[in-house]
């Protein structure tokens, strides 16, 4: 099995710990992982902002840079449903101007392949106990194109009832979106830091000791807000939750 | 044909219509409206009911709109209505032309014959109504009148506070809103009603009695014993 | 559309005071969650709810890619049995059409120079009641909402509940101060009991009702094949105004067409579960053309295009036309429940208003280029929609519409429109994005330059970056990006 990380740009710059934590966990449960170095971002910024032609050379960057690999696995719920999603979209909308299927068939490629972590591990490793340890209680926070666009239903759930030491507590209003948004975020700031902080007020509601997403660049925004409210709840990827362990802990 | 009220809209037709097939450039010239598939896979009804089961449905999802569900036999008829027009302190009570006569017989409030030159201020002043129904529909709790002879002009069921709708069950009552429309005629006028007047205005929570009539009592009576009653009169 | 609302600001703008009004975000929370949970339930009370959807969305489409045929059919179908089609391809013309066709209906009696209204989005999208007025004609709202706005000389808005940014203690309020100078005065001691307040508006219009001479309204669907209209409402107000005057005015979006009667069987049992979370809303009327001795005795329906057209034109955008108005993707939807009906600045809030008015105004005012941002593009909407309208969708391309221009049809003419103002840093941004994120050398020296210099960031942005870190912390830039540790740790494997 041929399978390549595709870190994302956030967690490639921001976030390089959930990126180790997935290798450390896909070679635990046997699985070799590859790297492309030609890898670089999904382009859901541009596309989601209206910049569709921007993103055109990244829907091909990505095809060419995990040719080679049978799964490519991302740590993130929103660059896979980008992937999935959008560049479809964005080959049929080329093709439709008159630019040929060359973008349509890159996608085409791309899309059967790309899987969100917690869906590689369940239907394609066809695990849910993974041996994590992490003796915390955690809740869990769905993120929007996680649980609407892919579906990744209870996924994330089924991994996170079999880690060791783990105590999930529920998150009422869970389905409802953090206010994150990508460029939303900034583009509407009052609304986005309303919805940020209703979000928080539900996570610390919970008592647990930390909030737990497929999703960084949503944690991000939890995070922050959490922070500056002066809130100890601490945002943790579910990467590296499940790649803690007795032998090697979260650190 | 096409009024040309008001001033220069007489070119607006063939204008808007000359807009819409420029917007369907993409759509195939030859493509005909049967082309665009419509996947009709949803349920003609939901769920597996006796007949006896659809008339209980149809009572109890009634009952769950605020209507006030009776049941009776035909021969018992008469005096249930009766009975509910004075508990309800009716001094009159307006009649659809068609009504079975019986119905009314043993009734004390005076009768008021629904009459095309009568005024709305006219039947304001009526106390009740009595109808009947075309069809009425259980899973939703629906009564569907449609100007049947026995049911009358529109307004007689909107004006007055108090109406009383006789459902002929099992004959008039279907499962679903698919069978009732297969039963009814697009060119009558029609008023389903689930429930008295209600509005959802404030704060989106549903609170009874607006315009219509407030009070809204339904008679299931059993048409099959109606049938073989011997006649009252 | 409406002049109503010109010179709104834009979305971000209106939406940042309306977040700061306690009371406002108090009442739409309590509202919006009171009918989510209640549509979740009414939902899945139907196991065939997808495949409900999935026809609703088909007849829907089937309808758009043939309107001019249904509407055709329409006209004929309406015309043969005793109504009169009239045609408008703007908001000026719908209501002049109106204004006419009351003044007829009065005769010479000025007296009679008044309407009762039964709720209608297309008539308020043309600002129909401001041009009635002009001509010294009265129109009377009747829904519960409606009077609650037009009394208190408010705006809309929600689509269903047009007075849900306002709590029972100031709908009493309103009712004390300003019935009686529209007619009968609320009751002495009226308290803020909802029972109580339907009652006020049951007497406070009810002489208005018994008195109409002219009805307007608009109309949920219209049956090409029978000429059939259809009403759905709650209160009894649309009853009255359809079934007591003697002329009845019905002004419909062009889209609002089904083919067939049977196709009724579909939007019957999705409208009311999605919109008010009921079975079946209490009452629904049906007429075709005129009845010999029953309800109006004279009818007109006056088709509206005023940008419906050059929404059909555009091949994504087209599926905003689906839309049934029931109003569940603003119940479900985290930015309208913070932002409120009224930033959206139209009549239409909301997801749907945000693809909707961009799409049927333009996107030329500052408020119509902001409304596709107005969204986290979290899709809860498209998941409510009954008719599965892909908001989101329509909301991203939207945005590329107001970043790069391009052609677009505006008043039936294809025109090429320029990017919407304000975008310029952004889309240089974007640019320089796109080639760094393409060349993953430079975009590598970028991190490493970061990760050098990041114990001197700042904790604040400057500039447009306060908008983030005004409320959020910034994240910490790490030593290594992911890059440099895979290198450094796994060398130049791949």
């Amino acid at each position: 099995m041929r399978v390549a990380l595709f870190v994302t740009c956030v967690n490639d710059t921001l976030y390089p710990h959930t990126g180790q934590a997935v290798v450390r966990l896909l070679e635990r449960l046997g699985v070799e992982v590859g790297f492309p170095q030609a890898q670089s971002c999904c382009g859901q910024p541009q596309f989601n902002t209206g910049y569709r032609h921007e993103t055109e050379p990244l829907v091909r960057r990505f095809d060419t840079a995990f040719q080679e690999y049978e799964y490519v696995v991302t740590p993130s719920g929103s660059c896979a449903a980008m992937v999935r999603d959008n560049y479809p979209r964005i080959g049929a909308r080329a093709a439709a101007e008159g630019r040929g299927q060359a973008l349509a068939e890159a996608a085409a490629r791309s899309v059967p392949k790309t899987y969100e972590l917690t869906e590689f591990l369940v239907d394609v490793l066809g695990v849910t106990d993974v041996g994590a340890y992490f003796p915390h209680s955690v809740t869990y926070h769905p993120t929007c194109h996680g649980l609407r666009m892919l579906g990744l239903r209870d996924r994330p759930r089924r991994l996170l009832e079999q880690v060791k030491g783990l105590e999930l507590r529920e998150l009422p209003g869970a389905e409802e979106c953090c206010g994150f948004g990508g460029t939303f975020a900034v583009k509407n700031p009052a609304v986005s830091a309303a919805m940020g902080a209703d979000k928080v007020r539900d996570i610390v509601g919970t008592g647990a000791e930390a909030v737990c997403t497929v999703d960084n660049s949503c944690l991000m925004h939890i995070g922050g807000t959490l922070a500056k409210l002066g809130c100890t709840v601490r945002p943790v990827h579910i990467a590296e939750i499940l790649a803690a362990t007795e032998e090697e802990p979260y650190a | 044909m096409s009024s040309s009220s008001g001033s220069k809209s007489s070119g607006s037709r063939e204008r808007v219509l000359a807009r819409v097939r420029r917007a369907l450039a993409d759509v195939p010239r030859d493509e005909r409206p049967q082309d665009v598939r419509v996947e009709r896979g949803y349920l003609r009804v939901h769920g597996d009911r006796t007949t006896e089961q659809t008339v209980e449905l149809l009572a109890e999802n009634l009952a769950d709109y605020r209507a006030l569900v009776h049941r009776v036999d035909a021969a018992g008829l008469p005096r249930l209505l009766k009975r509910l027009l004075a508990a309800h302190g009716s001094q009159s009570v307006l009649v659809p032309p068609g009504l079975p006569p019986r119905w009314l017989a043993a009734a004390d409030p005076a009768l008021v014959p629904d009459r095309e030159a009568d005024t709305a201020y006219e039947l304001d002043t009526v106390d009740s109504v009595v109808t009947g129904c075309a069809v009425a529909i259980a899973e939703t709790g629906t009564l569907v009148l449609d100007g049947g002879p026995d049911q009358g002009r529109r307004r007689i069921t909107l004006v007055p506070d108090h109406h009383i709708c006789v459902v002929r069950v099992p004959d008039q009552v279907v499962g679903s809103v698919p069978e009732a429309l297969e039963r009814l005629d697009p060119g009558r006028p029609q008023t389903w009603i689930s429930g008295p007047s209600a509005t959802s205005d404030i704060e989106l929570n549903r609170v009874e009695g607006v315009h219509g009539p407030r009070m809204l009592e339904v008679i299931l009576v059993d048409d099959r014993a109606e049938g073989q009653a011997p006649s009252m009169r | 559309m409406s002049g109503t609302y010109l010179g709104m600001p834009a979305f971000p703008k209106a939406a940042q005071d309306a977040v700061r009004n306690e009371t406002l975000r108090g009442n739409l929370r309590h509202a919006t969650h009171t009918i989510r949970d209640k549509r979740a339930k009414a939902v899945a009370e139907l196991a065939d709810w997808d495949r409900l959807r999935t026809a609703g969305k088909d007849i829907k489409d089937r309808t758009l890619r043939h309107l001019d045929r249904y509407l055709l059919q329409l006209e004929e179908a309406v015309t043969a049995a005793g109504g009169t089609v009239h045609w408008a391809a703007d908001a000026e013309e719908a209501n002049r059409i109106v204004t006419y066709l009351v003044k007829a209906a009065g005769g010479s009696d000025s007296e009679q120079r008044e309407v009762v209204k039964v709720k209608s989005m297309a008539t308020q999208e043309i600002g129909l009641n401001v041009a009635l007025e002009a001509e010294g004609i009265a129109a009377y709202e009747t829904d519960l909402a409606e009077l609650i706005v037009q009394l208190g000389e408010d705006r809309p808005s929600h689509i269903l509940v047009p007075a849900i940014h306002r709590n029972r203690g100031e709908i009493r309020d309103i009712f004390e101060e300003k019935m009686g100078s529209w007619g009968r005065p609320a009751p002495a001691g009226l308290t803020d009991n909802p029972a109580e307040l339907a009652e006020a508006a049951r007497v406070h219009l009810r002489e208005k009702f018994l008195r109409a001479k002219v009805g307007v309204s608009g109309a949920n669907f219209m049956v090409a094949e029978t000429g059939t209209l259809v009403v759905v409402e709650s209160e009894g107000n649309g009853r009255m105004c359809l079934t007591l005057p003697e002329t009845l005015i019905s002004v419909v979006g062009i889209e609002k067409v089904v083919p067939t009667w049977q196709d009724l069987e579909v939007f019957l049992q999705t409208l009311p579960r999605s919109s008010t979370a009921e079975r079946m809303n209490p009452y629904t009327s049906m007429w075709t053309g005129t009845t010999d001795g029953d309800g109006p005795q004279t009818f007109h329906l006056v088709l509206l295009d005023n940008g419906r057209t050059d929404t059909l034109a555009d091949e994504v955008g087209r599926q905003a036309l689906r839309c049934i108005r029931c109003s569940a993707c603003l119940n479900v939807c985290p930015v309208y429940e913070r932002a409120g009906g009224h930033a959206y600045g139209s009549v239409y809030p909301g997801p749907i208003g945000a693809i909707l008015s961009p799409q049927l105004r333009g996107t030329g005012s500052e408020v119509d280029a902001s409304l596709p941002y107005a969204s986290s593009l979290c899709g809860a909407c498209y998941d409510v929609c009954p008719v599965a309208i892909d908001i989101p969708e329509v909301l991203v391309h939207l945005r590329e519409r107001v970043v790069e221009g391009g052609e677009v049809t505006r008043n039936g003419e294809r025109v090429t429109i320029k990017p919407a103002k304000g975008h310029a840093v952004e889309r240089a941004a974007m640019r320089a994005a796109r080639w760094a994120l393409d060349h993953p050398g430079a975009l590598r020296a970028g991190q490493r330059l970061a990760s050098r210099t990041r114990r001197i960031h700042p904790k604040r942005l400057p500039g447009p970056g306060r908008a983030w870190s005004d409320t959020r912390t910034l994240p910490e830039m790490p030593a290594e990006s992911f890059r440099d540790w895979w290198q450094r740790t796994r060398g130049g494997a791949q």
